[in-house]
């Protein structure tokens, strides 16, 4: 899928009209194919920047098209049926506790799937080898059958991303899918999705907060800070001056570990008060 | 072809078999309530409805009906309260007496035997008292004094000690007993250690508690009504023997504001007390 | 004279008075104190007629006509079918109403920030008014288009706590962590398809637990609808009472009690076993 923005500036959906972009006018084309990596400090707009491709974010100003396609100017069939073609994995693994991994794997492939299909694949798993054949290319197989709380993050964050070998897209947009991962289990998964994203032809942005990673595994670099883009180069133009610009606010995150994942806390039981 | 090892769920046919059962257990049940939604739209039943319920429309709206109502609305809500103050008269004694955290035998180990068959005892009384509904004390109170709002009065303050005493039992023996047992090992009487060292840290969610069963107690009054407790029900149930459909919607419209009333009251008089 | 405060001579500080015009506590509770006298002085309540020996005589009698309780046979096997009545109904009662609660609570909840709700407003104001009509109001309106039996008394339990439970269901919707959902609504998965994949899977627990506790509440209520006519051990106790066979009512009564405190024990226990 070809990406091409200009000037693009989002918000958060929680911050108010009047306070500045997450995102500010950034301007970039991706071709199809391509492997992106966004790199930045925290808080520099990354995730705001893959909301807005993953057009769950209306941009703020600027403009963003999906093939040539506008998507807010489609009518909502349409735009549902291009959010379709896309897969974004959230950096915390979007699984319910109490669901099943096989289920959770599947659900990748729910906008290809009918409604009534999906219905029936919660009773019996409706496509059990490919849920497993994904799992297996994250050295997840024996857990097929496993419930999600039952899971360690690290698992789990991986399970998330083997949901996008189901997704039926052809943009994939991937939010620090390391940051739960010890150095193994992390080479493999971003060796995985690089080359299955290459087999398939589809285009990988992932934002990364591991520098080394992306330098090694990305042709192209996007460097963000603030929400502005400050540099869209090659990996090998990337130079250790820019890094540190990029970092000068949070230089202990250059080479540094990424930040803990904090796993939302279960909602709270309203009290229930009965009269008997 | 050999199946794969995770070709086949291995939680299939527990699931097949829980729906399976719970289809086979449903059966009898569907029998036992004679439940036959069918009925509901044979010719007889859909006449009638339809008929009673046209009849809703227009509400009654009368002068004279609606001061009836708003009288018999008042009563309910006075059967209520005069219930919970009963209630009240019961049941603080019965906690009093009843809660392990006044015994001055249980300070130095184990409560002597006289106090605690006693305290079981009333206990046993409490769990009596709420056990048999409502309903069922203001059944027997109708036979005893009459229709009228004093078998709806007293069929609340029974069951209603009941509930009060075993929650207020609840809240005071999961409190902070530190200050209570120091009082008396000094040698402060059961009552001042009550006043002095119980009530203060428990105060609030007493109230609370207590202002939460009143709501309860006016949904409860109208359906004593029913039985000839006085009150809304009454005049509900009178209009529905007579099919008079404009008479109970107006009053199932009142009722429906009077719990939301009592339910806004009891939420805003809880935090403000709380 | 001097002038400077001698610990002699000067009064200690009164506490302050018992009832200040600018405490609002002490205005609510002169309020229901008012308010409790009003119930009690209107209400022309009669108790000297429960304490005029005339009425103890009468008190006596009825209470000594419950003895010998009626444990024939034949009685006994009417009771016991009345008690498996009662349980019936409070059964599936709970069950259709957990399917109805279920299904009124989807429209009754704010899925996600984004989601207009237009329908939450409506939904609640139905669910408040099942829920603030009683089970024995439902019941005696039902009886109108069901006829006399259990079959009205379902029903009437089934209305009742359709609207307790919707509205429980509904905030826990509305609780629910939205990360699952938002990952699968970015994908284009249609509302249906995201509550049965990411919402319902997390409240599960939730709608187990409140349809439970219900149920328990159900089987009291269930003891005594058949007041009115509504099937179950109620409608044996109306009957034998109105024809005054009081060896027979005290039968039911005690089948009445036990139920209900065979149920706060199995309740008891359950709740010991599940927190265990």
């Amino acid at each position: 899928m070809r990406i091409f923005a200009e000037r693009l500036s989002a918000r958060h959906p929680a911050a108010k009209a009047d306070a500045p972009p997450a995102l500010a006018e950034a301007s970039f084309t991706i071709e199809p194919g391509e492997q992106v990596a966004i790199i930045g400090a925290s808080g520099a707009g990354k995730t705001t920047l893959l909301h807005a491709l993953a057009c769950a974010l209306p941009p703020a100003a600027g403009t963003v098209t999906l093939d040539g396609v506008a998507p807010w100017q489609l009518p909502r069939a349409e735009l549902q049926r291009l959010r379709g073609q896309l897969f974004l994995a959230p950096q915390v693994p979007p699984l319910p506790p109490r669901q099943r991994v096989v289920t959770a794997v599947l659900a990748g492939r729910l906008p290809a799937l009918g409604f009534w299909k999906s219905v029936a694949s919660l009773f019996y798993p409706y496509d059990i080898p490919a849920a497993h054949h994904a799992l297996t290319a994250f050295d997840l197989a024996e857990k097929i059958f496993e419930r999600v709380d039952r899971l360690s993050g690290g698992e789990r964050q991986r399970v998330g991303l083997a949901r996008a070998l189901l997704a039926p897209a052809s943009l994939w947009l991937v939010d620090e899918p390391l940051s739960a991962l010890d150095p193994r289990r992390a080479e493999l998964a971003i060796t995985t999705l690089t080359g299955q994203a290459r087999e398939r032809g589809v285009t990988l942005v992932t934002t990364l907060h591991q520098v080394d990673v992306a330098l090694t595994r990305y042709q192209r670099i996007i460097g963000l800070a603030n929400g502005k883009l400050t540099f869209d180069l090659p990996a090998k133009d990337v130079t250790r001056e820019m890094l540190e610009r990029l970092y000068a606010e949070h230089p202990e995150e250059l080479g540094g570990p990424a930040p803990e994942l904090i796993d939302p806390v279960p909602a709270k039981q309203p009290a229930v008060m009965h009269c008997r | 072809m050999t199946a794969h090892p995770a070709t086949r769920d291995p939680a299939w046919m527990p699931r097949v078999f829980w729906t399976l059962a719970a289809v086979v257990m449903l059966y009898p049940l569907l029998v036992a309530t004679e439940f036959k939604p069918w009925l509901l739209f044979d010719e007889q039943s859909r006449k009638s409805t339809l008929r009673f319920l046209a009849d809703f429309f227009p509400l009654v709206a009368s002068g004279e009906f609606l001061i009836m109502v708003a009288k018999e609305t008042w009563r309910t809500v006075a059967i209520a309260t005069a219930g919970i103050a009963l209630a009240l008269v019961l049941a603080i004694p019965l906690t009093l007496l009843s809660t392990r955290v006044l015994s001055i035998s249980a300070l130095s180990g184990r409560m002597a035997a006289l106090p605690f068959v006693l305290r079981q005892t009333l206990r046993m009384a409490l769990v009596v008292l709420r056990s048999v509904p409502e309903l069922v004390w203001a059944l027997i109170f109708v036979r005893v004094v009459g229709l009228g709002p004093t078998a709806g009065v007293l069929a609340i303050a029974l069951t209603y000690a009941g509930m009060l005493g075993k929650v207020y039992g609840e809240i005071l023996e999961s409190s902070e007993t530190h200050a209570s047992a120091t009082l008396l090992r000094n040698g402060a009487g059961r009552l001042q250690t009550f006043f002095y060292g119980i009530l203060p840290q428990n105060a609030a969610e007493l109230t609370s508690y207590t202002v939460y069963r009143w709501e309860c107690a006016i949904r409860s009054s109208v359906v004593l009504g029913f039985v000839g407790a006085g009150g809304l029900g009454q005049q509900m149930d009178n209009s529905m023997k007579m099919f008079n459909g404009g008479e109970v919607a107006t009053m199932l419209l009142v009722f429906i504001a009077l719990v939301a009333l009592a339910d806004a009251a009891s939420a805003w008089l809880r935090k403000e007390l709380g | 004279m001097d002038s400077r405060p001698d610990a002699n001579t000067t009064a200690p500080p009164l506490p302050p008075a018992l009832f200040d015009a600018r405490c609002r506590a002490c205005w609510m509770v002169a309020g229901l104190v008012l308010l409790t006298i009003a119930s009690f002085w209107s209400l022309d309540l009669d108790f000297a007629a429960l304490f005029s020996a005339d009425s103890r005589q009468s008190m006596l009698r009825f209470v000594s006509e419950f003895f010998p309780p009626d444990f024939s046979a034949p009685f006994m096997k009417k009771v016991a079918i009345g008690t498996l009545e009662t349980l019936a109904m409070s059964l599936l009662g709970t069950v259709i109403a957990a399917v109805w609660g279920l299904l009124l609570a989807l429209p009754a909840a704010r899925t996600h920030a984004g989601d207009a709700a237009l329908a939450r407003t409506p939904t609640r104001l139905v669910l408040n008014a099942l829920r603030s009509i009683p089970e024995l109001v439902w019941a005696a309106l039902l009886l109108i288009s069901a006829g006399l039996g259990p079959f009205a008394g379902t029903l009437a339990l089934a209305f009742h706590t359709t609207g307790v439970l919707g509205r429980l269901f509904a905030e826990a919707i509305e609780n629910a962590d939205p990360a699952p959902a938002f990952a699968l609504r970015a994908q284009g998965v249609g509302p249906v398809r995201v509550f049965l994949y990411t919402t319902l899977p997390q409240i599960l627990p939730q709608v187990m637990s409140y349809s439970l506790y219900r149920w328990e509440n159900n089987i009291r209520a269930a003891a005594v609808l058949g007041v009115v006519g509504a099937g179950g051990l109620g409608q044996l106790l109306a009957f034998h009472m109105g024809l005054f066979h009081m060896g027979k009512t005290a039968t039911i009564l005690m089948a009445m009690i036990a139920l209900v405190a065979l149920v706060d024990i199995a309740s008891y226990l359950a709740r010991r076993w599940m927190t265990r």
